[in-house]
């Protein structure tokens, strides 16, 4: 042992130069040979590189540390495909200098946001997320939208990055905000990935289908409370509308059938309403849909 | 003695730097936990959660707590090599450029000038600074080892020169960037590979950071403190070799269930599991040091903190190892269990250690007795309270927001909406933060202890002369 004079613990240099072989072998093995390997770089066929603005928001969700709250990455279990959507992909990461998986969620997983809401929610929520959800902790982001873009930057980051563009793109940053650039970011993540609900209705098993629970004021109740944690944001506390979405009493009219509503609430339309039935079960649906009707024929008749 | 010498000096000075960094980051904690459950408590850009976050977790990594690892490595450098520091005047000069260096990092942090990559989060011109600090840091280091006049090395000795050597090399390589402007750099690594070398120096700058230097003085401070020798040299020898080479390999335990291909995510959980024996070798070494006497918890006032501190190692090294598992992190990953985690170890067998040994230090500087034992009590007892009231609190909501996570209603839709699942932090995390007061309140006493010892002894000097 070390009693011997001239152990490794008598000489300082020779121990350094061991330590320094200790703790690069697994270095090499675990994270440098990777750096070589093919696998690590792949690359879905339709992932693009950012555009000027796309990448000027996510510098913007760098700076901001939005990584911090939200990951961006949906592991392969149940609950999370179901919650967020399809399962992050390795060849969706080839343009993520760095990743922004994150590593904690405080705020819902946001590999999946692209497409989910339009821009308008994203500006509204953005600005003050309390009128979404008065319970939410995010902060109100509310000085982007007066803010211009930094173009220098951006365009440096394209440089380095490779990324193509054009001056008149470039051009085009001088009258965007950075809440533009931030939406823009946001509407771009996860779209390399082909947008599909995890759970979603067959709309022929539904078209034609009768709401069960017609003129059932016990369900218009429940739906009432459904709506006011989850609807009233985009369509209005009364049903009346917003700048996010058309009003209740003109959305139901295009529609014949109740199973028509159903189908369009479950499913969701891409880039305008998210799903909703990986969090509904089919009977808080029709409460909804007779929380709707009410509130359409309430103000028909007030019309 | 008329005046304390000038490595003394030295080492107090790096203290105060430290303890300065410590109160900002500490009370910086204070305000985003309260954000947590109050978003009205976010002040515009500058103290909105996402800066002041990492602003958090970057001033006490590397103000708190590398300025005291630092101050102390001195202190026991000089010692166990039974030498004076090779550059006196250099260790007073890297003081100072550190703290413009972590004052430049907190700065641009609040700018939002970050690499968004976790406890690298400085930008690249911060980064040259750091690399810069410790090469001066470690060829005074180095310099007085390689130079020493006692022959052989003590076990902190090693545990020093495998933090000089582990940081340097994990530091450099993560925060390779490209440079687009002074403020704004991308990290070299794309995708995978960003993710693999990041969370590669994630869990291991944790590791030389915050495990081996608090060993280096865990086997210094608990002999001295105790007047008992080290169990067993030989399991001292063992826990090091074979806790270095298998820190490496672990990284990947952090992107389980992740795109990253399962054979490294594999290759890191089991490497995770291994590293229990060496943690342990060195917790059941702390323990049979004490064991021929365990009535020094209550006479020895240090004992218990070091004793506490191990106990607090020798959890996280379980509980670590367990949330690598693929089962447990489903579960308990990117929850509240995590800052759970992280802060046993960092508010207690980090925070316990340091403070023990910074009390021993000014104490022998000195040569006097602490202000106050009774103080010193009160400290402990704050600090244990306020870190076992946070884990346990964020354990608990932990489990709770996973399992509202996964939960199905009958026909396999999820039970929960996403903010359900938050709302119901929203006590636990109330919870945490008046535990995180009485941390804080501790850390003032122990702040205030610290003050007056230096000013006892500032009187016992200036009496003497």
């Amino acid at each position: 042992m070390s009693d011997n004079k001239n152990s490794i613990y008598s000489k300082s240099v020779v121990f350094t130069v061991v330590v320094a072989v200790a703790v690069i072998i697994g270095s090499v093995i675990t994270a440098f040979v990777p750096l070589a390997m093919k696998d690590m770089h792949p690359k879905l066929d339709n992932l693009k590189p950012y555009t000027a603005l796309q990448l000027a928001g996510r510098d913007l969700y760098q700076k901001e540390g939005c990584f911090n709250c939200h990951t961006q990455t949906v592991r392969p279990l149940k609950a999370d495909v179901l919650r967020y959507g399809e399962y992050s992909k390795a060849g969706e990461n080839y343009y993520e200098h760095p990743f922004l998986w994150g590593s904690k969620r405080t705020g819902p997983d946001l590999a999946r946001i692209g497409g989910k809401y339009s821009d308008q929610w994203h500006i509204d929520h953005f600005n003050n997320p309390q009128a979404f959800y008065p319970l939410s902790n995010m902060p109100k982001y509310d000085w982007l939208a007066s803010k211009p873009i930094d173009i220098e930057q951006t365009k440096r980051g394209m440089d380095v990055l490779g990324f193509p563009y054009t001056q008149e793109d470039i051009e085009a940053l001088k009258s965007r905000t950075q809440l533009d650039a931030m939406v823009a970011y946001m509407q771009v993540v996860g779209s390399a990935v082909e947008r599909k609900n995890y759970v979603a209705v067959l709309p022929e098993d539904y078209e034609n289908a009768q709401n069960p629970f017609k003129d059932d004021a016990a369900s218009a109740e429940k739906g009432r409370v459904l709506y006011e944690a989850n609807c009233f944001f985009c369509h209005g506390v009364n049903g009346e509308g917003t700048n996010i979405a058309s009003g209740i009493t003109d959305l139901v009219d295009e529609y014949t059938s109740d199973g028509q509503i159903f189908v369009d609430v479950a499913n969701g339309l891409p880039g305008m309403m998210p799903e909703h039935i990986n969090i509904m079960t089919k009977n808080d649906i029709w409460d909804l849909v007779s929380y709707c009707r009410m509130l359409a024929a309430k103000q028909q008749a007030s019309n | 003695m008329k005046e304390l010498s000038g490595d003394s000096k030295i080492v107090l000075g790096y203290f105060y730097s430290g303890l300065v960094w410590g109160v900002i980051g500490l009370l910086i904690g204070l305000l985003i936990s309260v954000q947590m459950w109050d978003a009205a408590f976010n002040f515009g850009e500058y103290f909105s959660f996402g800066r002041l976050r990492i602003v958090h977790t970057n001033v006490l990594a590397y103000g708190l707590g590398l300025f005291t690892i630092m101050g102390l490595f001195y202190y026991i450098v000089i010692r166990l090599t039974k030498r004076p520091l090779l550059f006196p005047k250099l260790a007073v000069i890297t003081m100072w450029i550190y703290n413009i260096v972590v004052l430049a990092g907190m700065i641009t942090l609040f700018m939002g000038l970050n690499q968004s990559l976790e406890y690298a989060e400085f930008e690249w011109p911060v980064d040259l600074g750091v690399v810069v600090v410790w090469v001066l840091f470690s060829v005074n280091i180095l310099g007085t080892i390689i130079t020493r006049k006692e022959k052989q090395m003590y076990v902190s000795l090693w545990y020093i020169i495998a933090t000089i050597v582990a940081i340097a090399l994990l530091y450099i390589v993560n925060n390779l960037s490209l440079i687009a402007t002074l403020g704004k750099s991308y990290h070299l690594f794309a995708g995978l590979n960003s993710a693999n070398v990041e969370w590669w120096y994630g869990h291991n700058i944790v590791g030389f950071l915050f495990t081996m230097p608090i060993l280096a003085m865990f086997y210094y401070f608990l002999p001295k403190s105790t007047g008992l020798p080290i169990y067993s040299h030989r399991l001292s020898i063992i826990s090091f070799w074979s806790l270095i080479f298998v820190y490496m390999w672990t990284g990947a335990h952090h992107l389980v269930y992740t795109p990253l291909p399962d054979w490294l995510q594999t290759l890191g959980i089991v490497f995770t599991m291994i590293l229990i024996a060496p943690s342990w070798g060195s917790v059941v070494n702390g323990y049979m040091t004490v064991e021929p006497d365990w009535s020094r918890l209550r006479t020895h006032y240090l004992t218990k903190f070091f004793i506490a501190g191990i106990t607090f190692y020798g959890l996280q090294t379980l509980q670590g190892p367990s949330q690598g598992i693929r089962a447990v992190s489903a579960l308990v990953h990117y929850t509240d269990w995590v800052p759970g985690h992280v802060h046993m170890g960092t508010m207690g067998w980090v925070v316990l250690t340091i403070t023990a040994a910074m009390y021993y230090v000014v104490s022998k500087i000195y040569k006097v007795d602490i202000f106050s034992v009774k103080l010193a009590n009160t400290h402990f007892w704050l600090v244990l309270v306020g870190q076992v009231m946070f884990s346990i609190t964020m354990w608990i909501t932990g489990i709770r927001q996973g399992l509202m996570w996964k939960s199905l209603n009958a026909d396999g839709t999820l039970l929960y909406t996403f903010m359900d699942g938050l709302v119901g932090n929203y006590p636990y995390w109330q919870l945490r933060t008046v535990s995180g007061a009485i941390f804080i309140v501790g850390m003032l006493v122990f702040l205030y202890n610290f003050i007056m010892t230096i000013v006892k002894g500032e009187r016992a000097l200036a009496s003497n002369r």
